[in-house]
């Protein structure tokens, strides 16, 4: 039970730490449409959070809530990558990072409807949905970014040079236990690779972008070895729960 | 036009208002009409989405996860009713952007009351209580004024806008409910929220400019110490559910009225906020500022990519015919 | 090249069998955009099943000049509605 509590973490981590960077930024993007647009993909991703942790609270079986998962873990008990916790330097970290994420979250997600797991393949089916959404919409505006202005392509290329070296994370096999594959409930990651690098190489050749060259990635998030970044991030997340603990809300 | 077919115009138009028919974007106005529903329609939709950086503050350090959807949701529907207040006035003839600049300048005003802190989540609660229900009490009447689309707009807006209410006085409640930290921190909020709200309805009736007016093209169906009153009456009720304290020693219920009075308010502090001295008026346009200078270039990019696109299909529908 | 984001009306069908009803207008670069925005913005509360987007300068809209050549006319044509005719009271299914 403790695998699967963990793979589910290694799940959901991404959805809330993506969500609450996405929070951020309500209320100071671009124009009000795509203000409202983000916010929506926050607001999806916290919805998938809850489920996934009210899930693993149930597994667990100590009485402990989807709040205590997500606001009372120490730093290094965070199982996200690291691609989902790099900041919203301009905008086109914040769609070059939604994007390389949406495709991954997309193919993954295809598969985790096949989970023997019920229950992980009915959030799945749900979370499907929003995701083939998300990905569009990522999509659509890595490629105005890329082909529209030379100051938007170079935004845009910059962006992605400086994320890629955290893609390769996402097929990173850490935290799934064996059992879970040979029982099939775990998504077997290396799977998606090809597809995954192939969408993407497609999309940026779209949107007039190189791939980066670069070849050495950095892993270590899956291992709650994170970005200088994630403690921030965290500070204000906990903040409420650290500074009057055992309340509700 | 001569001054004589002007006036004989302006009777129509009165008459027609009087008659409780809908102005439509493209009928003759007057000019001052058009002004006055600039003025007053994009005031609105400055409050709307400078009302979403005191909110926006708390989205990231929301207690739980369901108060941060709450939350998020709340201040996503405020920047949607400013997109369709903004969509409303740009139908008498000015666009956003110019709108934007006269946010971005100071030349427009928008509501004070988001010219204050938020200093703790009990301020969230608080806003949707207070600021919410004052904005209701003000918009409702607006779903039957005499512009067809601000009036649509305002129908639209205040479907939403009940949501946001029942959302505040809820975690508001929660925490009344909870631990003496909890409930000490909701009292504060009301002390620091309680007048600043009184102050949304404006200045006094004898110092109000344009009551008359607004009163005629149905901007307006009461005073503004009418409209203070109706909140007062109503929310007085909603404390004491809560059990906090209004900070008023003046507030008492008086049988022969039957309305509660209640004691005098700052009108120096409504001023000086007015004029740009509250404690965040500069921090709230420096924002808003901010973010749409920041945006420039996604949104030249874009305009940039359709035209290519435009230009890209002409192109090619060329080579086939 | 334009200088700001032109402006689409936002046409809403809120179920299947009902038609598609204007709902507002919002700003977007292109068609996609637009379709996107205006789920964003117009669908939040599951209010709609189809969305059309059509930006604002390919509408042609009367002139509300117009209104007494284009519209008054129809008022003496009273023949044109069923309650014109008088028919016995017993006369059943018509």
């Amino acid at each position: 039970m403790d695998n699967l509590y963990n793979y589910i973490l290694t799940i959901a981590d991404n959805c809330l730490i993506l969500g609450q960077r996405l929070g951020e930024l309500c209320g100071h993007g671009p124009s009000l449409e795509t203000d409202i647009a983000v916010t929506n993909i926050s607001l999806d991703l916290i919805g998938q959070t809850r489920s996934y942790y009210q899930y693993a609270a149930e597994i667990e079986g100590k009485g402990r809530t989807e709040d205590d998962i997500a606001f009372l873990r120490l730093e290094k008990e965070y199982k996200n990558c690291l691609l989902v916790e790099q900041p919203n330097e301009h905008f086109g970290y914040v769609i070059g990072r939604q994007y390389l994420w949406d495709t991954y979250h997309y193919l993954f997600l295809s598969e985790l409807q096949g989970s023997a797991d019920e229950i992980l393949a009915a959030i799945a089916k749900k979370a499907i949905k929003e995701v083939s959404y998300h990905k569009r919409f990522s999509g659509d505006w890595v490629k105005r970014l890329g082909d529209g202005t030379n100051e938007s392509r170079g935004k845009m290329q910059e962006a992605i040079c400086d994320l890629w070296p955290y893609v390769d994370e996402l097929f990173d096999m850490t935290g799934v236990g064996t059992d879970l594959i040979e029982n099939r409930v775990a998504v077997d990651l290396s799977a998606l690779k090809e597809a995954y690098y192939e969408q993407v190489f497609e999309l940026l050749s779209e949107a007039t972008l190189d791939v980066p060259e670069r070849k050495y990635f950095i892993y270590g998030g899956k291992k709650g070895v994170h970005s200088e970044h994630l403690g921030y991030l965290l500070t204000d997340l906990q903040y409420m729960q650290r500074a009057y603990p055992n309340m509700e809300w | 036009m001569s001054e004589n077919e002007v006036k004989n115009l302006e009777d129509i138009f009165e008459a027609r208002i009087a008659r409780d028919e809908k102005i439509e974007p493209k009928d003759w106005m007057p000019e001052k009409y058009r002004k006055t529903h600039i003025r007053q329609i994009s005031q609105h939709a400055h409050s709307e989405i400078v009302g979403m950086l005191p909110e926006g503050n708390w989205i990231t350090r929301a207690p739980s996860l369901r108060r941060k959807a709450a939350l998020l949701a709340k201040v996503q529907d405020e920047a949607g009713h400013g997109l369709y207040l903004y969509s409303a006035c740009e139908t008498l003839g000015i666009s956003r952007e110019e709108l934007y600049d006269q946010l971005h300048t100071g030349k427009a005003k928008y509501s004070s009351i988001f010219n204050y802190p938020t200093l703790t989540w009990a301020d969230m609660g608080a806003i949707g209580w207070l600021v919410d229900g004052a904005a209701i009490i003000n918009q409702v009447p607006l779903c039957n004024t005499s512009y067809g689309p601000y009036a649509r707009a305002m129908v639209r807006v205040c479907k939403e806008e009940s949501f946001h209410q029942r959302q505040g006085f809820e975690s508001l409640l929660k925490l009344c409910k909870g631990t003496p930290a909890q409930k000490e921190m909701a009292q504060d909020a009301l002390n620091r929220w309680w007048w600043p709200s009184l102050m949304m309805f404006g200045p006094t009736d004898d110092e109000s400019t344009h009551t008359e007016q607004s009163m005629k093209w149905k901007l307006k169906r009461k005073t503004n110490d009418e409209l203070r009153q109706q909140f007062v009456d109503q929310t007085v009720p909603q404390a004491e559910i809560l059990g906090i304290n209004i900070p008023d020693p003046d507030l008492k219920w008086n049988a022969e009225r039957k309305h509660y009075d209640f004691g005098e308010i700052n009108w120096d502090e409504f001023w000086q906020v007015v004029k740009g001295h509250g404690p965040c008026n500069k921090k709230r346009i420096k924002d808003r500022v901010g973010a749409w200078e920041r945006g420039a270039w996604v949104r030249d990019a874009a305009l940039a990519y359709s035209d290519k696109k435009e230009l890209g299909e002409q192109t090619e529908s060329k080579i086939a015919s | 090249m334009k200088k700001t984001w032109p402006l689409w009306e936002v046409f809403v069908r809120s179920k299947n069998g009902l038609e598609h009803r204007h709902f507002g207008s919002l700003r977007a670069a292109d068609a996609e955009m637009a379709l996107e925005n205006a789920r964003d913005v117009y669908t939040r509360r599951m209010e709609g099943v189809s969305i059309w987007v059509v930006e604002s300068k390919n509408i042609t809209a009367s002139n509300p000049e117009n209104n007494g050549e284009l519209f008054e006319p129809a008022q003496d044509k009273v023949y044109r509605h069923p309650t014109f005719y008088k028919l016995p009271d017993e006369l059943k299914h018509m």
